[in-house]
């Protein structure tokens, strides 16, 4: 039987580094559906959990994948799954229910390009904005797109983290590429990795209630069986989880919701920046495109161009306001991303009419080159 | 005097939010009824209600988990049975209790049912059949009747329901009843009994909808009562098969199946965590 963490050096797919870090978060419970190409994820979790003492479920589709993941979070255990685009689309149902009850746990989607059933076994990252608005109403979601399979194992561990932290289903955007990806990962010391847990109730049991924010807005989590009789509801409800039908509650539950996470975007934005002191041209990217991007900015520099680079590891919440910074001192922005627009449409937003910003994107099954993005960065600005 | 004195307790206050009182059900409506009977065998039953939880899905009788004053959880319409078993398998401690409607567990919902059933999911499932869409106004169910008229079949409902204890037996069940609202003793004790046990134990209670199924269908609370009074036949070991239901005629009740075969999780014990035994 092996350890939860699995200290020392590796070479392994993205797939398989993503299992270890959920394993490595202190996660327990996987409910999955096999889906090419995130079937590693949930084929590794099976073998690995039972070392744990966890447990593995292959349900009957996504929606019931996502059902259980929420019901064993409800229960007090930390949950994932992994699925790709058309299960991805099945996992919107539930997702919403996940927001809306504040039930964390993470669902990792390995990007394939799509629309329907599109390229199985080839990348893409065309699900962006579903994962942004893939469930109905308005809301405020956490997603994160590691770029390699080193990043993929901290990655999921930050998404359990943020996922415990504030109360809330955190996505794994990853494509086929990274996942497919071997290569060297360093898992360090258990103790080297810290962990967060969702806010415990404090005080009386009978005054508990189930939904009312903590100073960072986010209310603590009893947990079923735990003696607080609590009422979790997809309705729209007050603090206490009882549904109310009326503009009012409907207005105040909105407020808890978005504000947990819009108040706390220093602790949730995650994002790093290559050459990007002087630069003039500023790649926007993430994931495996990020990859591309960083061996353009080293070739445009090459050829005079001041380019650098602007990654982001959380894309949803969106960065807005280090982009609206980058856009009073920089030329233009190019965004690189393989979908035919998507992000690019947030930098569009945030650059404003201040200064351009182009986009080179692929319409799904290959990766951008760093040459498509040098030419582009010759020629657009 | 004091015989005449309106008292303002009940006896499943303990049981109940009554915060949340008065609820939705219409007059006349059997959810009620069928949501007691699973309130008192749940007292009756000596389990640990602490560790009980009750899971609904969407629908009038989906709003049952909101009355209780147990752990509760009103899921997504159709998924309560798969949230329930990822809230068993990630603490078998708990008691995990669905209820919920007809068109619920197995219109939308009716694959998670099979499966849960096939695995032997060791929780205890209670669906209200009203025959109908009792929510969103009263539309065809897999559980309408052939030519029952409903919103969505006017002239008459093409399609032949479901046998819902035949299915419930062919998917895996372990532990299979029928009963009425109008049986609230042998539901109560079915109930009780289903909790007791392991295994994915499954009750269904025929339940009046006066609004939408019998408006429609000519049909008062109080005939619906009287067919179960006139019509059922209680046959305690009958074959799912045998397990009729034709309101003009016979409806057979009873426990159909009650044996024993491992759950899910003994055999993932078994099998994969042998070391933790
Ligand atoms: C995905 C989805 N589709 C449709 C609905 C609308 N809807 C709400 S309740 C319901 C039917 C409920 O029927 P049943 O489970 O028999 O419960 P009853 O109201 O009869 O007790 C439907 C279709 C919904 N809430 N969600
Ligand atoms: S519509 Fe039917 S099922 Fe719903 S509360 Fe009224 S009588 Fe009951
Ligand atoms: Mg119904």
């Amino acid at each position: 039987m092996k350890p939860a963490v699995l200290t020392g050096e590796h070479f392994m797919t993205g797939d398989v580094a993503c299992a270890e870090g959920a394993l490595a978060a202190g996660c327990l419970f996987f409910g999955g559906y096999p889906i090419t190409p995130a079937t590693e994820i949930a084929e590794h979790m099976a073998s690995r959990l039972p070392d744990v003492c966890g447990t593995f479920v292959q349900m009957e589709d996504e929606i019931a994948a996502m059902a259980s993941i929420l019901g064993a979070s409800c229960a007090g255990v930390k949950s994932m799954t992994a699925t790709s685009g058309p299960g991805f689309s099945l996992i919107m149902e539930n997702l919403g229910l996940g927001i809306c009850t504040e039930t964390p746990c993470v669902v990792v989607n390995v990007q394939r390009a799509g629309p329907s059933t599109g390229l199985p076994t080839l990348g893409a990252q065309g699900d962006m904005m579903q994962a942004r608005w893939g469930s109905h109403g308005h809301y405020e979601i956490i997603a994160l797109a590691p770029a390699s399979p080193q990043e993929l194992f901290y990655t999921t561990i930050t998404a359990f983290n943020l996922s415990e932290t504030y109360r809330i289903p955190v996505l794994v955007m990853t494509d086929e590429v990274t996942g497919h990806l071997s290569e060297r990962v360093v898992i360090p010391e258990a103790g080297a990795i810290k962990l967060r847990h969702r806010p415990a109730p404090k005080g009386r049991k009978d005054r508990f209630k189930a939904f009312q924010p903590g100073p960072n807005g986010v209310a603590p989590m009893a947990i079923a069986g735990d003696g607080y009789g609590i009422h979790v509801t997809g309705l729209t409800h007050d603090e206490r989880g009882y549904p109310g039908m009326n503009v009012e509650t409907q207005i105040e539950m909105m407020h808890r919701l978005t504000q947990k996470i819009r108040n706390n975007l220093d602790d949730i934005i995650r994002t790093e920046s290559y050459r990007l002191e002087d630069a003039e041209i500023v790649i926007v990217s993430y994931g495996i495109s990020a990859r591309s991007s960083l061996a353009a900015v080293d070739e445009a520099r090459a050829q005079g161009i001041k380019a650098g680079l602007f990654r982001l590891i959380t894309v949803w919440p969106f960065p807005e306001q280090q982009i609206q910074k980058l856009a009073e001192k920089v030329r233009g922005f190019v965004t690189v991303e393989i979908n035919l627009g998507q992000i690019h449409l947030e930098v569009q937003r945030c650059a404003g009419s201040r200064v351009p910003a182009v986009l080179v994107g692929h319409p799904g099954g290959a990766v951008i080159t760093p040459e498509q993005i040098v030419d582009t960065l010759k020629t657009a600005f | 005097m004091e015989k005449n004195k309106i008292r303002s307790d009940h006896p499943l206050d303990a049981m109940l939010r009554t915060d949340r009182i008065p609820h939705i059900w219409c007059p006349g409506c059997g959810i009620g009824t069928a949501f007691s009977a699973c309130m008192v065998a749940m007292q009756a039953s000596g389990i640990n209600l602490d560790k009980t939880v009750m899971v609904s899905g969407i629908g009038c009788s989906g709003r049952g988990a909101g009355y209780t004053r147990l752990d509760s959880y009103h899921t997504t319409h159709g998924r309560a049975i798969p949230f329930a078993s990822g809230m068993k398998l990630a603490n078998p401690e708990l008691n995990v209790v669905v209820f919920s409607g007809d068109g619920d567990l197995f219109a939308i919902g009716g694959n998670h049912f099979i499966h849960a059933a096939r695995r032997n999911m060791d929780i205890t499932v209670i669906c209200v059949n009203n025959l109908i869409y009792g929510m969103t106004g009263g539309q065809a169910a897999a559980t309408t009747p052939c030519l029952a008229k409903t919103t969505t079949t006017p002239l008459g409902n093409p399609d032949p329901p479901f046998s819902l204890p035949l299915l419930a037996f062919a998917s895996g069940a372990t532990y299979v009843a029928r009963w009425t609202i109008l049986h609230t003793r042998d539901l109560t004790k079915s109930i009780e009994e289903a909790l007791n046990r392991r295994g994915f134990s499954f009750i269904e209670v025929l339940a009046p909808c006066p609004t939408g199924y019998g408006r429609k269908n000519k049909e008062r609370s109080l005939d619906t009562l009287k067919i179960y009074q006139e019509r059922t036949v209680i046959k305690n070991g009958a074959h799912p098969m045998d397990a009729v239901m034709d309101f003009g005629n016979s409806i057979t009740l009873g426990k159909f199946v009650d044996h024993d075969r491992p759950t899910f999780s003994d055999n993932y014990d078994r099998t994969c965590r042998p070391h933790f035994a």
